[in-house]
């Protein structure tokens, strides 16, 4: 196995893009990412892109050969993979892009996701969403996902002291962070009040416990690390790559409140890099909604099941404080273009650790990224190093 | 759901037939055709569950999709059977009334119609049993 390195980060700006099609949004990642790795589309070996459901979303599959044409490498004849694993399909991407530079099969491949949402209506949205569940025992029942993410919620509250204030922390955090991000879709900051007065969804959730509807794409390109250098001084190493699942119900589940793939994941990032939770400066965690990021704070390790709501109210997952949680803005405050952040999540990191991060920039060498499938059937978690 | 997709399950839906594998005994609602625990090892045959069961969390949705829209707000529940198994469900009771650990039982019920002039699929809800 070879050491692999990120040499290039590129995304576009999140949000409702009214005017910018699906080609739009990748060509424009794919061209930053190429850009600032200083590689040319001659050089690029292959291609992995991250998407949940072009199909449904515009209506539109082989997404892999059309991202290869629009991007200009289906003249070369560059290979070009379409990976997904609901709104961990990005993570996945990147991780299929780690795989194929570590086992020498290619050199220089780029890992991209992206999804355009918006063309299609809410109701029509939150069924496509559901997919990520299961369609005939779920799904069937009138489950929606932030219903499946409420009942965690409520399981969790049932068993473990969180208050509703506590969880609201979690948005007000996010929106902090997002008002210094350039490409957030959300840059306004909040307060308690505005996440308890907002409307129900689904109790005790309400709608700014949940991340947005998002159109955005971003891309990254890996070499091994003994070629970075002839790309970039800043090159950074991927110290680890896991990858886990569990059953596709949440009902299955060992435990409602517990993501055991988040668990499983976190655990084998760590073997893998030979690291604790102590060494990890930053972590960019998959808030799909504020209850996610409670249990991802603690499924990782960073803190003992129940403590994650007093640590936020704390200020310890901010900006400045012991281990800075979502510092993009996460999925609630700088959006979720679902088959797109994984591959941001890679994006904050890299810039991060380059001390690129202006306006939202943390002390880090070492940073985390935890991408989530549904409601914790596909866990992926990258470890990244400067 | 298309016809056939939703036809092919019609006995499990309607009635609460799941499956046991006779191998451990472990029950399984939704069915399976493989066992977890024992895989290629494992005889499973069907099982008709009692219907009775305790409420392990739930949520009132509030926002649902198109499908499901008219009938909002409902509380979705996931009901652990008293055989085992869990499963998500609705509960016919009102939003004050559902608690975590109430007792549940299954009735027959119209679950969702695929638009105003489309087929209208039933199935099991739960309603409290006291
Ligand atoms: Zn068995």
């Amino acid at each position: 196995m070879r050491d692999v390195a990120v040499i290039g980060v590129g995304c576009t700006e999140f949000g409702e893009r009214w005017g910018t099609s699906f080609r739009d949004l990748f060509v424009k990642a794919g061209a930053l990412a190429l850009e600032d790795a200083g590689v040319t589309g001659e050089k690029i070996d292959a291609l992995y892109v991250g998407n949940m459901s072009a199909g449904r979303f515009v209506e539109q599959e082989h997404i892999g050969a059309l991202i290869a044409d629009y991007a200009g490498l289906a003249t070369n004849h560059v290979p070009s993979t379409r990976v997904e694993a609901a709104c961990a399909s990005g993570g996945l991407a990147f991780r299929q892009a780690v795989i194929a530079v570590a086992s020498g099969m290619e050199d220089v491949v780029v890992a991209a996701g992206v999804e355009k949402m918006t063309d299609v209506g809410t109701g029509a949205s939150v069924d496509m969403l559901a997919s990520a569940a299961d369609r005939e025992w779920e799904g069937f029942a009138g489950a929606t996902f932030p219903g499946l993410y409420a009942m965690i919620a409520n399981d969790y509250m049932h068993r473990y002291p969180l208050t509703r204030e506590q969880l609201a922390q979690v948005a007000v955090k996010n929106h902090e962070n997002g008002a210094r991000n350039p490409i957030a879709q959300f840059q306004n900051r909040i307060t308690v009040d505005t996440v308890l007065n907002s409307s129900l969804v689904a109790d005790p959730l309400r709608l700014f416990d949940c991340s947005p509807i998002t159109d955005g794409a971003a891309a990254v390109v890996v070499v091994p690390l003994d070629r970075a250098r002839e790309f970039t001084d800043s090159p950074v190493r991927v110290l680890a790559s896991a990858q886990a699942s569990d059953t596709i119900s949440l009902h299955d589940r060992r435990d409602i409140s517990t993501l055991d793939a988040s668990v499983a994941a976190g655990r084998r990032a760590f073997a893998q890099a030979g690291l604790t939770h102590k060494d990890i400066d930053m972590v960019e965690v998959h808030d799909c909604f504020t209850i996610a990021e409670i249990c991802a704070i603690e499924d990782l390790g960073f803190c003992k099941k129940g403590e994650a709501g007093r640590l936020t109210a704390d200020g310890a997952t901010a900006l400045n404080g012991d281990i800075p949680v979502n510092t993009s803005g996460g999925l609630k405050a700088c959006g979720h273009p679902v088959g797109a952040t994984g591959i941001k999540q890679i994006y904050e990191i890299v810039s991060q650790l380059r001390g690129e991060a202006t306006g939202r920039q943390v002390d880090a060498e070492i940073g985390m990224a935890h991408n989530v499938g549904g409601t914790g059937a596909t866990v992926v978690v990258h470890i990244l190093g400067a | 759901m298309s016809v056939s997709r939703f036809w092919r399950k019609i006995p499990q839906r309607y009635n609460l037939v799941g499956t046991q594998c006779t191998t451990c005994g472990r029950h399984f609602f939704p069915p399976r055709s493989l066992c977890p625990d024992c895989r290629r090892s494992g005889k499973i045959v069907d099982h008709q569950f009692t219907g009775e069961g305790t409420i392990v969390t739930y949520t009132v949705i509030r926002s649902a999709s198109d499908q499901f829209e008219h009938t909002t707000p409902y509380v979705l529940a996931v009901v652990e059977l008293d055989e085992g198994p869990r499963l998500t469900t609705q509960v016919a009771c009102s939003p004050e009334e559902a608690k975590i650990g109430m007792r549940v039982k299954s009735v027959f019920r119209r679950i969702a119609a695929d638009g105003e002039s489309g087929t209208i699929h039933y199935g099991t809800k739960f309603v409290p049993a006291e």
